[in-house]
């Protein structure tokens, strides 16, 4: 579980965040949904470290991340995977590479073990046959399973995914949708997805948190969110005519 | 002074929380071969012609016929061991391999690559410009000799293959007075310059920010600020050695 409390961010004197507080279940995959630019990356940032936060706590399972020492920090930080927006690839490794890299930095295991667990986890997202090529001769969709494979596998307890349905046609971007909610669920992890996709919402949104000009304004899930109140979040998910009169109707 | 001090931080970083030592041997290797063999060609071509130039033009203005034609070999060997085999050569590099390596971290940057390696737990300053600047420091020195080496051999075969010197002439001038200390003069410019176009391009690759434009920003401010870092080092080196 995570939970954040009281976070503020400034970016030169323009407030990006203000007292969020929400906490993330495990083996749930948790949503951050919002329009383009409303802080719902930044708070993600802050969440895995990249950015530091003016004020507020992150809680890890109960162990305090943004004033941990360097070993408690380390130790997160080992748990954590993170499938990013371009998928963010090392260009002059190949897709097995990609994947082994974590194992190769920071584990102990052999090198059969390792060979192993990077074949598992290629098959897992079923890019087995590509494990050879290189991220420039991989699709979009490819690259954010390998993205996927790279972040699982190290076992992680944190998984987050910001932006994993951009760029990908609807087909593509269910079939990420449904692996990250799988693996949510099979390895029990604490998954933080931010996007700003209606379907991934409505498809695996078991946990939402809708952000609005850097505040949450809503939290619940995808039983509920249709039935809201919420009018910043009414005009986010109808801001689709066509969706707008047929739920209407 | 606040990019100075940036500077001097992110120096700092690149020994703090190391990973394991065999990490790093790989890809120092591999970054001889980036930085040290793919650069041999182009330091080739520059010093032969640097060298063969400086020898034609110093032969064209030693008209006095008091002085000896072996003078040209005796300046062709001092002004490229003093100059032109350390400092030519790294300015030459700071284009080469300077924007190489400050277009490869702004582009890592802005695609998110040094934020996945941040997240596992790695210092990625560490991870990818220490072995960069180790690489550097071992084989500029190697360059700058090779370079030494071939601004001579252009000298002499300008000069005497074009009958404006004997082969006489131009091997008396370069063994007369030759100081040793020189050599390594050159060598310590060598190390100190890779240090400088090392650190300072991946400075300003490593915190490149925005896109494509800014990569291309990154790797022009890592050239210009090499090049200038490279000029004010050799004229304090050469104040303080000489």
């Amino acid at each position: 579980m995570i939970e954040v409390n009281q976070l503020n961010k400034t970016f030169r004197d323009k407030k990006i965040l203000t007292n969020i507080s929400v906490s993330f279940e495990s083996g749930k995959t948790n949503l951050i949904i919002g329009a383009s630019g409303t802080g719902k990356s930044v708070l993600l940032k802050c969440i895995v470290g990249l950015i530091k936060p003016e004020t507020g706590k992150i809680l890890y399972n109960n162990r305090e991340f943004l004033s941990a020492d360097n070993e408690t920090l380390k130790t997160i930080r080992r748990e954590m995977g993170m499938l990013f927006q371009g998928g963010a690839l090392f260009d002059f490794k190949t897709v097995h590479e990609n994947v082994m890299f974590p194992l190769h930095m920071l584990s102990d295991m052999s090198k059969t073990e390792k060979m192993d667990r990077v074949n598992f986890c290629l098959k897992r997202v079923g890019l087995e046959q590509a494990s050879n090529l290189y991220p420039s001769q991989i699709s979009g969709g490819m690259q954010k399973r390998v993205g996927i494979a790279r972040a699982i596998v190290m076992n992680p307890r944190y998984l987050f995914c910001d932006e994993p349905n951009s760029g990908l046609d609807p087909l593509t971007a269910i079939k990420i949708d449904d692996l990250i909610q799988e693996i949510t669920h099979e390895y029990n992890t604490t998954t933080i997805i931010v996007t700003h996709d209606m379907n991934s919402v409505v498809s695996i949104g078991e946990n939402i948190a809708f952000v609005h000009q850097g505040e949450i304004v809503w939290k619940g899930n995808k039983d509920n969110i249709l039935q809201t109140q919420s009018t910043p979040l009414q005009e986010f998910m109808f801001a689709n005519k066509l969706i707008r009169d047929s739920i209407k109707k | 002074m606040n990019s100075l001090g940036k500077y001097c931080l992110f120096i700092i970083s690149l020994f703090r929380q190391r990973e394991k030592f065999k990490v790093y041997i790989s890809l120092i290797i591999d970054e001889c071969i980036l930085i040290g063999v793919d650069s041999v060609y182009v330091v080739a071509i520059v010093s032969t012609f640097i060298g063969a130039v400086s020898a034609i033009q110093t032969a064209y203005n030693l008209t006095s016929p008091l002085v000896p034609l072996s003078t040209v070999g005796n300046i062709v060997r001092d002004f490229t061991i003093l100059e032109n085999a350390p400092t030519f050569t790294c300015l030459v590099l700071a284009g080469k391999v300077g924007s190489s390596i400050a277009g490869g971290l702004g582009t890592m940057r802005i695609t998110e690559q040094i934020d996945a390696i941040e997240v596992m737990g790695i210092n990625s300053s560490s991870y990818l410009v220490l072995p960069k600047l180790v690489a550097a420091i071992l084989v500029f020195p190697m360059l700058v000799t090779v370079s030494g080496f071939l601004s001579i051999a252009g000298g002499y075969a300008a000069t005497v293959y074009s009958g404006v010197l004997t082969h006489y002439d131009f091997v008396t001038g370069l063994r007369d007075s030759f100081v040793v200390f020189n050599v390594f003069f050159a060598l310590i410019k060598a190390v100190v310059f890779s240090f400088l176009i090392t650190s300072i391009s991946s400075y300003q690759g490593y915190y490149t920010q925005g896109g494509a434009l800014e990569v291309g920003k990154s790797s022009t401010n890592a050239v210009t600020n090499s090049c200038i870092a490279i000029l004010a080092a050799d004229y304090i080196i050469a104040k303080l050695l000489l």
